[in-house]
């Protein structure tokens, strides 16, 4: 009976292998208790809370991204399994904190003024926290002011702006340009997501890269401040 | 359809959404010189698509007729549409979705300013209302997820362009279901049908 079977299946029974491909499994579906219940299994078996995180969760969040961006899964799926994911993820933060593995850089990211849609700002945040990013969430309809007073006081390396209407995408070049004034723009690596944007308009509001989605955005971060340490090291 | 060769009339290429309404728009003025082809309403998924689709449509038909005209906003095409056009040499409807040129521009920023967390549903949007917002959001799957997509809005604004007691009711309805204040405002068919019924005098449109 294919009902039993579901009922009876025991996430304990699988080796970390198995385990790993179920968690990848289950994150695609969202099935958020099980991955929660996978994750304390992983963590009672002696793993790093790093290695749960980066092994199962993360590469099963970067899954669901590709088919993502390939149009297999759509909103509801990815939403499903960020939900799953941020499950997990509770589980292991208290863990990653007492750690004390240093964060590889910290982001200030917020939606623009006049726009209150966080899905996509949300997933970007996940997904970089799940990176090894410390992550300060402005939540919805920031005013520049709000920005610059996150960026001292939280002295990030990267600002992410969000927006997800035609109307207010251009308040990006608002905040780009305000930070210029105050000769703060290069202080900082400045990256632009959501949906009705691209790479052209990334450049022309003076962003340092368009990030079309969340791996994107996770990928874009490493590689710029990977960049910015390295040629502060050679001066 | 029209025979190959003469090129006479004005193609107007329209998103779905807008079909039914110009449609009603066309044979309530007698604008028999205008065809009417539409695009997938779905294209509003992936926006991206919207442009190389209106620019192939635009190809297929140059030949065919005297101007065309697109009936679409900037519909998250992030300038894309705009771009293409400017290089076709072909108009729209000015305005960034249908929500702004069904309102007017000026009305639908007070709108905005009034209550970002406003989600606008048209005629279009209403008929279709279970098909792609409960359906196509999955909250007939998981009525969960409601407080995700729409957490953060406050009141339902029903831009009609044809209201009838029904359709009010339905509205009200819909904004009930995603739990948010309601408002409806009569708007008819705005620069829709402003833009149109400038067609045959040519100014918002590619002519030969």
């Amino acid at each position: 009976m294919a009902d039993d079977a579901e009922e009876d299946f025991d996430l304990n029974a699988l080796n970390d292998e198995e385990l790993v491909e179920q968690v990848h499994d289950d994150l695609y579906n969202g099935l958020k208790d099980e991955v929660e219940e996978a994750t304390r299994i992983f963590l009672a078996r002696g793993w790093a809370a790093e290695r749960v995180l980066n092994d199962a969760l993360v590469e099963g969040m970067r899954i669901v991204g590709v088919d993502f961006r390939d149009g297999i899964l759509f909103v509801p799926e990815v939403l499903l399994a960020a939900n799953a994911m941020k499950a997990g993820m509770a589980v292991l933060r208290p863990l990653l904190a007492e750690s004390g593995v240093a964060p590889i850089g910290k982001m200030v990211i917020g939606t623009v003024k006049g726009d209150i849609h966080d899905i996509g700002k949300n997933l970007v945040g996940m997904m970089m926290e799940g990176a090894g990013f410390e992550v300060i969430d402005l939540g919805i309809n920031n005013p520049v002011e709000k920005y610059l007073e996150a960026l001292a006081t939280h002295k990030p390396d990267i600002l992410g702006l969000s927006a997800l209407l035609t109307t207010t995408m251009p308040y990006m070049k608002v905040v780009i340009d305000t930070m210029k004034e105050k000769n703060i723009r290069d202080d900082y690596i400045v990256l632009v997501g959501g949906a009705p944007l691209n790479e052209a308009f990334g450049k022309a509001v003076g962003a340092d890269a368009y990030c079309r989605d969340a791996a994107i955005a996770v990928e874009t971060a490493k590689a710029l401040i990977a960049a910015r340490r390295a040629m502060r090291g050679a001066h | 359809m029209r025979p190959t060769g003469a090129r006479s009339g004005t193609l107007v290429i329209a998103c779905g959404a807008l079909a039914h309404e110009i449609v009603a728009l066309r044979e309530a003025n007698g604008w028999s010189h205008l065809d009417v082809q539409c695009l997938p309403a779905d294209l509003h998924n992936t926006p991206r698509r919207i442009t190389e689709a209106v620019q192939a449509r635009i190809h297929a038909n140059r030949n065919r007729y005297a101007s065309i005209f697109v009936a679409y906003g900037d519909c998250g095409t992030g300038g894309e549409l705009d771009a293409m056009l400017a290089r076709e040499n072909v108009e729209r409807i000015p305005g960034a979705h249908c929500y702004e040129f069904y309102a007017g521009g000026a009305a639908f920023a007070e709108l905005a300013d009034e209550a970002p967390g406003t989600f606008y549903v048209t005629d279009f949007l209403l008929r279709h209302f279970d098909r792609l917002v409960v359906r196509g959001l999955g909250l007939d799957r998981h009525p969960e997820l409601a407080a995700q997509y729409f957490g953060n809005y406050r009141r339902l604004v029903y831009l009609a362009q044809a209201p009838t007691p029904d359709r009010i009711a339905a509205a009200r309805a819909a904004a009930a279901r995603l739990s948010l204040a309601f408002e409806a405002h009569h708007t008819g068919y705005g620069d829709l049908e402003r833009s149109l019924r400038m067609l045959p005098v040519g100014a918002p449109a590619w002519r030969s």
